[in-house]
C-alpha cells in the first residue's frame, strides 16, 4: 500500500505546531496503525530526521496509552477499537490520512501526537479509590456481590482512560470517563460509604482540570474503545443530585 | 456551594423543563382557535382574560419569565465555558459524524427561538397588556383579531413555521437532555424517556405549527 499521510508536528508544549505531508509506500495492509508509524520512523531515522512522537504501549487494546485522530475520528473510522487496534487494511492505497493528537485544553500537546492526560490522574487522585485503613487484605469471599453487580461495575471499570470521550467532545467534557470511575465504585459495597462525598470532589476536580459541560450527544459512547455507555453520565448525574441534596 | 458543571446543567434542565409543561398549556389555550370562528373568538378573548387577572396564573407567569432567561443566560456561561475548554481546533474534524446535528447544536436553535420569542412577546404579549386593543361582544380584550389578523400575512407565517421547526429540534434533545442531567440512568427508562421524548416534541411541534396554517388558509377574509 502507499499512503499520503498529514501528520502534525509540533516541537513542544508552547510551540505552534503544523501538518507535515509525508508519502509512505510499502505498507502491508496487515499492518497495525502504530506499526505503519514505526514504519516511516525508521526510514525517517534513515534520513537522520526527528521521530514523529506517539505514546503507546500494550499494543493490545487494554493499556490506554495510544490514541490520535485519524481522518478526523478518535482512534480512527473503526468503532470500539483503540488505535493499536487499527489495521492498514481499514484504509484504501493511496488514501490521504490527516494525523492529528486528541486535542483539548486540558490535554496539552506535548510534542506531534504525544498528550499530557494528567488531567485524568488528577480527577481519579480527587476521590476514584476505596479509604482502607492498612492491614492485611480481607478475604475475597466475606463480602457477597451478585454476579450482575460486579459485571456492571466491570463494565464501567472497563474504561481504560484513553482520553477518547474527551478528544470528540465538542465541549471537550470529561463526563463520560468520570462517570465510569464513580459508577464502578458506586456498584460495589466498598465503594458506596464514600460515594456522596466522591461524586462531589471528582466533578469539581473535573471542572478544575479545565473539561467543558456535557451536552449528551453521546459521541463519547460511539468513539469509546471500551464501548462504556453514556448511562453511566446519568448515574453520575444521579449520584451528584443525590449528594446535593442529602449529604451532611 | 460551589458551581460547578452539573449545577449549570441543573438549572438548564429545570428551567428547561417548566418551559416544556408550560408549551402544553400555552398550546392546549391556543388550540381554541381552531374553533369555528365566532365560537373562537368569544372563548379565546374569555380565556386570555381568565389568564391576565389570576393571581396563581400571575406567579407561574414570573417564573416563566425568570425560566427563559436564566435558561437563556446560563445557556452563554456554558458556551463560554465550552469554548475555552476546547483548546486549538482540529485540522480535519469529522467528529460531527458520531453525533446528531440538534444535540451539538442547541445553542443556535435556542437564539433563533429567543429571537422568535422577543418579536412573539412584541406582537401579542405587549399589545395586550400594554396597547389599546378593541373590546368584543362580552367586553373583553379582543385578542382574537389580533391573532388572526397577523396571520393573513404569508412573511407572518413562514417566520412562525420556521421558529416551530426549530422549536421541535431543540425540544427533542432537550427533553432527554435534562432527563439525563436528573439522573435517569435506568435502561428501561432512559429508553421510555426517549420516546415520550419524540411523541412530546411531535405533538408540541405540529399542534403549534398547525394553527397559523389553519388561519392563513381557512379565515383569509
Amino acid at each position: 500500500m502507499k499512503l499520503k499521510l498529514k501528520i502534525w508536528r509540533q516541537e513542544n508544549r508552547e510551540a505552534k505546531g503544523n501538518m507535515i505531508s509525508y508519502d509512505v509506500e510499502g505498507i502491508s495492509e496487515h499492518m497495525s496503525f502504530l506499526e505503519m508509524l514505526d514504519l516511516l520512523n525508521e526510514r525517517l531515522i534513515t534520513k537522520g530526521e526527528r521521530v514523529i512522537e506517539f505514546d503507546h504501549d500494550c499494543r493490545e487494546g487494554i493499556c490506554g496509552a495510544c490514541g490520535m485522530m485519524i481522518n478526523g475520528r478518535a482512534h480512527g473510522p473503526l468503532s470500539g477499537t483503540t488505535t493499536c487496534q487499527l489495521h492498514m487494511r481499514s484504509f484504501k492505497d493511496g488514501e490521504t490520512l490527516y494525523i492529528e493528537p486528541f486535542r483539548a485544553a486540558a490535554f496539552p500537546v506535548l510534542r506531534d501526537l504525544k498528550i499530557d492526560r494528567t488531567a485524568f490522574d488528577h480527577v481519579i487522585q480527587s476521590g476514584g479509590y476505596v479509604s482502607a485503613s492498612t492491614g492485611q487484605a480481607p478475604e475475597s469471599n466475606s463480602i457477597l456481590i451478585p454476579h450482575d453487580i460486579t459485571e456492571a461495575a466491570f463494565d464501567a471499570a472497563a474504561c481504560i482512560g484513553c482520553g477518547a470521550c474527551v478528544a470528540t467532545c465538542k465541549n471537550s467534557s470529561a463526563a463520560l470517563f468520570t462517570s465510569a470511575k464513580i459508577s464502578h465504585l458506586v456498584l460495589l459495597p466498598q465503594g458506596k460509604t464514600e460515594s456522596a462525598d466522591r461524586v462531589i470532589q471528582m466533578v469539581n476536580q473535573m471542572d478544575e482540570e479545565g473539561f467543558g459541560h456535557c451536552s449528551n450527544t453521546d459521541a463519547c459512547e460511539v468513539e469509546c474503545p471500551q464501548e462504556i455507555s453514556t448511562l453511566h453520565i446519568g448515574r453520575m448525574n444521579y449520584e451528584y443530585n443525590k449528594a446535593l441534596l442529602l449529604r451532611k | 456551594m460551589k458551581q460547578t458543571t452539573l449545577i449549570y446543567k441543573l438549572i438548564m434542565a429545570l428551567t428547561g423543563l417548566f418551559l416544556c409543561f408550560f408549551l402544553i398549556i400555552h398550546l392546549l389555550g391556543n388550540l381554541q382557535l381552531l374553533s369555528p370562528p365566532e365560537l373562537a373568538r368569544e372563548q379565546f378573548n374569555w380565556y386570555s382574560h381568565l389568564l391576565s387577572g389570576n393571581i396563581v396564573i400571575k406567579i407561574i407567569s414570573y417564573v416563566l419569565y425568570l425560566s427563559i432567561i436564566a435558561h437563556a443566560v446560563y445557556a452563554l456561561i456554558i458556551t463560554r465555558v465550552n469554548a475555552k475548554a476546547q483548546g486549538s481546533k482540529y485540522i480535519y474534524d469529522k467528529r460531527s459524524e458520531v453525533s446528531s446535528w440538534n444535540s451539538r447544536n442547541m445553542g443556535i436553535l435556542g437564539t433563533i427561538i429567543l429571537i422568535f420569542l422577543i418579536i412573539h412577546f412584541k406582537d401579542y404579549w405587549y399589545i395586550y397588556k400594554f396597547g389599546n386593543l378593541p373590546l368584543d361582544a362580552d367586553g373583553n380584550k379582543d385578542l382574537y383579531t389580533i391573532v388572526i389578523t397577523s396571520f393573513q400575512q404569508a412573511w407572518y407565517v413562514i417566520l412562525y413555521e420556521l421558529s416551530f421547526i426549530a422549536l421541535g429540534f431543540h425540544l427533542l434533545h432537550g427533553f432527554f437532555s435534562a432527563a439525563r442531567t436528573l439522573g435517569l440512568y435506568h435502561l428501561r427508562y432512559a429508553q421510555a424517556i426517549r420516546i415520550v421524548g419524540w411523541i412530546y416534541s411531535l405533538a408540541i411541534t405540529l399542534g403549534f405549527m398547525l394553527i397559523p396554517i389553519y388561519i392563513y388558509f381557512n379565515l383569509n377574509s
